[in-house]
């Protein structure tokens, strides 16, 4: 398993959710775990997501979802699971 | 599972606290490239440099695209060159070829800074030794990228006192050679006692005889994300202060360690270390003044400036300590004048002065760090606060380090501008009473007893 957390944040509008997910399965990206907030109309999401499976590398996933991302005037960071583990985590 | 507080947690300091990995590091053995001519050593490092070091900038890039973290800086660090030289230099000039081959090998490979051209001279100077040290000024005056240190004492075996001497000349020289860029060079030139030969850290970075062929160490730095956890807790008694620095500053090291054996595995390169040092920059929200400060002095130099940054300096290493099983290097709170912004407003505000940042050289890594000095100050005198400083690092069993500065054309209330990194430095004064007779005695001062502390 290759875990990924993608982090999506900016003002709140229609289909956020729907766009990323869409790209996710077109490339057979497994999404594990999803919690989302919205603060004083800030939405803030995380994704877990597995990509053993997947037909894109890190690196074209991350620019593919920074750039839909930057098109609905969002900041969609993809990080490998480890950062936060190894910070959190004991 | 990691749920958002975490993950949002993590990004603040990595967006808004300045949490970066500082440097990757990677030393690199040069014993086998000793041979009988200078050229075959130069070809000999250039190639292997090349070699070693071929994917090391690329490496830091990928990791920091993966991960999230800015890898703001690779380097590189190499076995002191005197060493190295011995079998060949005849002449200081033969050293400078060996500089300038290091120098064309880190542009080559893209790295910013490389360390090692130095001497570990605690106790006496080799024929070699003494040609390299005196070839330092027209090794830095004639390249951009390498750093250069000399080791001029240890616990074990005391100060010697003709190379701490010769240092003053050396810096004074180095000034001048690069006067036109407001004595960069002595940037570059770091004197230490007890120096690690494991530290990541520029300019006083070399790769000890006692290490592996090749090796990778990590500096990490987050001394803004101190700052801010500190900030939210503003009425902290000194348990729970302590206990908001041990915290972050194991999370600061996890980072570090995750990196650090993350390019250790994807370069097959043995992990070596990660320095835990809380090393500033320039920019605001970036400096170990501002924790100060925030810990409750007016000014770093203020009255209880020494307490309070023993205090940060311990937990510090408290926190990092469980989070690596392989902590070395400097691992302490840098307190540079110019790289700090809080450290040079306090400085132009009459709260920081020589004296002031040697007493606190004693309870943090690493020494009077990036000092600018008056052009006119002696030589003599330079010695004399090497000795001083070096004095304090013997007795006490730790690091101490001397990079200063005498900026050459300039006095005090003037401005030395660096650029980059090494930002800008107000001259401070220098006690103008000589130790003329100190310096010019010859030989070694003694090591130190080891029994009866106090």
């Amino acid at each position: 398993m290759k875990k990924i957390i993608i982090t999506v944040v900016g003002l709140d509008t229609v289909g956020i959710i729907a766009k990323v997910c869409t790209y996710l399965a077109e490339h057979q990206i497994n999404i594990l775990d999803i919690s989302q907030t919205i603060v004083a109309d800030y939405f803030n999401m995380m994704m877990i997501v597995d990509m053993a499976k997947a037909d894109v590398g890190f690196d074209a996933m991350a620019e593919n979802l920074k750039k839909a991302g930057e098109e609905m005037g969002l900041i969609i960071r993809c990080q490998r699971e480890e950062i936060f583990t190894s910070m959190h985590r004991i | 599972m990691i749920n958002l507080l975490e993950v949002n947690e993590t990004n603040q300091m990595i967006s808004q606290e300045n949490l970066d990995v500082r440097t990757i590091t990677m030393g690199i053995s040069l014993l086998d490239c000793i041979d009988a001519s200078t050229e075959a050593v130069c070809e000999k490092v250039y190639r292997k440099i090349r070699t070693k070091a071929a994917r090391l900038v690329a490496t830091g890039q990928e990791i920091e695209a993966e991960f999230g973290i800015p890898v703001v800086n690779k380097r590189i660090s190499v076995t002191p060159v005197s060493l190295i030289g011995g079998s060949c230099c005849r002449r200081a000039a033969d050293f400078v070829k060996i500089a300038k081959t290091l120098d064309q090998a880190a542009k080559d490979v893209g790295v910013n800074f490389i360390g090692g051209y130095s001497a570990l001279v605690t106790k006496g100077m080799t024929p070699a030794e003494r040609l390299l040290i005196e070839s330092i000024p027209e090794a830095l005056a004639a390249t951009e990228r390498v750093c250069a240190s000399v080791n001029v004492g240890s616990t074990k075996s005391g100060i010697n006192m003709d190379a701490v001497r010769l240092m003053g000349t050396v810096i004074h020289q180095t000034a001048e050679k690069t006067k036109e860029a407001d004595s960069i060079g002595c940037a570059k030139l770091v004197v230490f006692c007890n120096a690690p030969d494991d530290n990541p850290f520029m300019a006083g970075a070399f790769h000890g005889v006692t290490q592996e062929d090749t090796v990778i160490h990590v500096g990490v730095s987050g001394p803004g994300v101190v700052r801010h956890a500190l900030h939210v807790n503003q009425d902290a008694d000194f348990e729970s202060l302590c206990e908001t620095i041990k915290k972050t500053a194991f999370k600061i090291t996890r980072v570090g360690q995750l990196v650090a054996k993350e390019a250790s595995r994807r370069l097959n390169v043995p992990f070596g270390i990660v320095d835990l040092s809380l090393a500033p920059t320039p920019a605001v929200g970036d400096s170990v003044a501002e924790i100060l400060e925030e810990i409750g002095v007016e000014y770093a130099g203020a009255p209880g400036t020494t307490a309070a940054l023993a205090l940060l300096n311990d937990q510090v290493k408290k926190g990092g300590i469980m989070a690596s099983s392989y902590v070395g290097g400097l691992s302490g709170a840098f307190i540079p004048l110019s790289e700090d912004h809080a450290m040079t407003e306090a400085a132009l505000a009459g709260a920081l002065n020589l004296e002031k940042l040697e007493a606190m050289t004693c309870v943090c890594s690493v020494g009077l760090d990036m000092i600018a000095v008056p052009g006119d100050t002696k030589e003599s005198t330079i010695s004399g606060i090497i000795a001083d400083e070096m004095a304090i690092g013997m007795i006490n069993q730790k690091t101490t380090a001397v990079r200063l500065i005498p900026v050459i054309g300039k006095t005090v209330g003037d401005t030395a501008r660096f650029g980059g990194l090494l930002g800008e430095a107000p001259v401070i004064a220098v006690n103008p009473f000589s130790c003329e007779k100190l310096i010019a005695r010859k030989g070694t001062i003694p090591a130190p007893v080891h029994s009866f502390k106090n």
